[in-house]
């Protein structure tokens, strides 16, 4: 039996999802990293999905790629019945969960962490799977470093039915930590919004960075042990 | 119709540009014993006539509970039924098990229409000998649909197919223009009244038919003989005080079941 586990190359880092007013909002930056290099700094990491739904994906670039081809493909059949019904974002999810995890039973995972989300008939969906097939939903999810560092901002701060507004400035506080912290984010970042009336992917921009803080100037204070 | 030189194989066109076999699949379709289905917006009622052989025997089952929101009736040869009802779960539960969501009706139809549609056009194969009745929800509402084994299908508000399933039609096209805002229990009763029709002077009896409903929050399920019973008593209820206007006379009441329910 072949094992066919390998390494990632080129890897996106966080990516960041929450339910708001009027749907959903994605935010992730547009950094790929070779390894510790920050090698592509143009990569649109967050995709629109069909009518319905968005597409966020961190880790492996290449994967996300070919993940991209798949939905093409079950997007174009599901256009070709041309019956009035459409795939919406829990069975686009569900979809991809099955290949996740199928490709991880066949060790040969696809090295991603991913985020859907999408607007159906007024139906609000948001959920994550990752390469080992893992997947839940939520009001709030984030991909790797965005788990440890975002999520407990969110769950403080996130409430039911924000403004679009206090939305982005939430998403962007998330942001703000993850690039002072995750040492592969880049500050120049996308943020994608789905409504019932449809998706929109948002230029790139950058974060207004501080980095005076008092803290910063003697980081290892009060670090017993540490140089 | 009457044997012809061009009715041997599925794969031989007539001059007329007919295919016998394809007729005579439908013949065993309009040989079967009677079955319904009638719909509202918000729910659809199957109903068959189920006669048994003999009184020692079962009666066959001629309505499928596909999933949750999809039942089926059949008319016909009800072996070629009952493969294609396995077919139609199947379908149904991969869709489930991918998409975590119920496959809408109209593909699964589509889906249906075409597997029987490669059966008219293989040399080493036959038509299936089965017209379905499949009733089904979806997001677009309730639906009815008669799938053929020519390999059409036509969306329907209310029909009937089997044996004497034209006096079951009379009726329900007079009727039909009620239907779309009827409640579940008049779409029920009318059901009943249709599948009277076709019994021509005979009892109708909970044990001779089987109802099936599905509808908005309920999901199909096949009504005892018990609930069945209490229908048909409302049902004469009705026809005593309203005084005997839907009925129609029989000249010669027949008793026989009907033919090849094979």
């Amino acid at each position: 039996m072949l094992v066919l586990i390998r390494y990632p190359y080129v890897t996106g880092t966080s990516v960041v999802g929450i339910k708001y007013k009027d749907g959903i909002l994605l935010a992730a930056d547009t950094g790929a990293s070779y390894g510790s290099t920050l090698r592509y700094k143009s990569v649109e990491r967050i995709k629109a999905i069909g009518k319905h739904s968005l597409l966020g994906a961190s880790g492996e670039i290449s994967d996300f790629q070919e993940i991209l081809r798949y939905l093409d493909e079950l997007i174009i059949y599901d256009d070709m019945w041309d019956d009035g019904n459409s795939l919406g974002p829990k069975e686009v999810h569900n979809y991809l969960t099955r290949v996740m995890y199928n490709r991880r039973n066949k060790f040969n995972p696809l090295w991603n962490s991913l985020v859907l989300g999408g607007v159906k008939n007024g139906e609000k969906y948001l959920g994550t799977v990752n390469m080992i097939g893992v997947h839940y939903e939520d009001n709030h999810v984030a991909t790797g470093f965005g788990n440890h560092l975002a999520r407990p901002i969110l769950r403080d701060e996130w409430k039911e039915d924000m403004s679009f507004e206090d939305a982005v400035k939430l998403l962007e506080k998330c942001m703000l930590v993850l690039l002072y912290r995750d040492r592969s984010a880049i500050n120049k970042m996308q943020i994608a919004k789905i409504t019932e009336e449809g998706t929109t992917v948002y230029p790139p921009y950058s974060l207004k960075t501080f980095w005076g803080f008092s803290a910063f100037a003697n980081p290892t204070k009060g670090a017993e042990g540490s140089w | 119709m009457f044997r012809n030189q061009y009715d041997t194989d599925v794969t031989t066109w007539s001059p007329a540009g007919r295919l016998f076999q394809v007729e005579y699949a439908m013949e065993a379709v309009k040989q079967g014993s009677a079955a319904i289905g009638l719909r509202s917006k918000t729910h659809v009622v199957l109903a068959s006539v189920n006669k048994s052989n003999s009184d020692l025997s079962s009666h066959q089952r001629k309505i499928f509970k596909i999933d949750d929101h999809i039942g089926v009736a059949i008319a016909g040869l009800t072996a070629d039924g009952r493969v294609l009802s396995r077919y139609l779960r199947s379908e149904c539960i991969n869709h489930s098990f991918t998409y975590e969501s119920p496959l809408p009706v109209g593909r699964l139809v589509v889906q249906l229409a075409d597997k029987a549609q490669v059966c008219t056009q293989r040399s080493w194969k036959r038509p299936y000998g089965v017209g379905l009745l499949v009733a089904g929800l979806d997001e677009s509402g309730a639906h009815l649909y008669y799938n053929c084994p020519s390999g059409n299908y036509f969306e329907y508000q209310a029909f009937a197919i089997g044996s004497r399933s034209q006096a079951a039609k009379t009726y329900l096209e007079r009727k039909f223009e009620s239907f779309t805002a009827a409640s579940r229990e008049d779409l029920i009763k009318d059901a009943l009244f249709a599948i009277k029709e076709t019994l021509q002077g005979e009892k109708l009896t909970s044990s001779i038919c089987t109802v099936a409903v599905l509808g908005v929050g309920e999901p199909f399920c096949i009504l005892d003989q018990k609930t069945v019973h209490e229908y048909i008593e409302a049902l004469e209820l009705k026809e005593e005080e309203a005084g005997d206007q839907g009925a129609t006379m029989q000249e010669d009441p027949s008793s026989e079941a009907a033919p090849m329910d094979i």
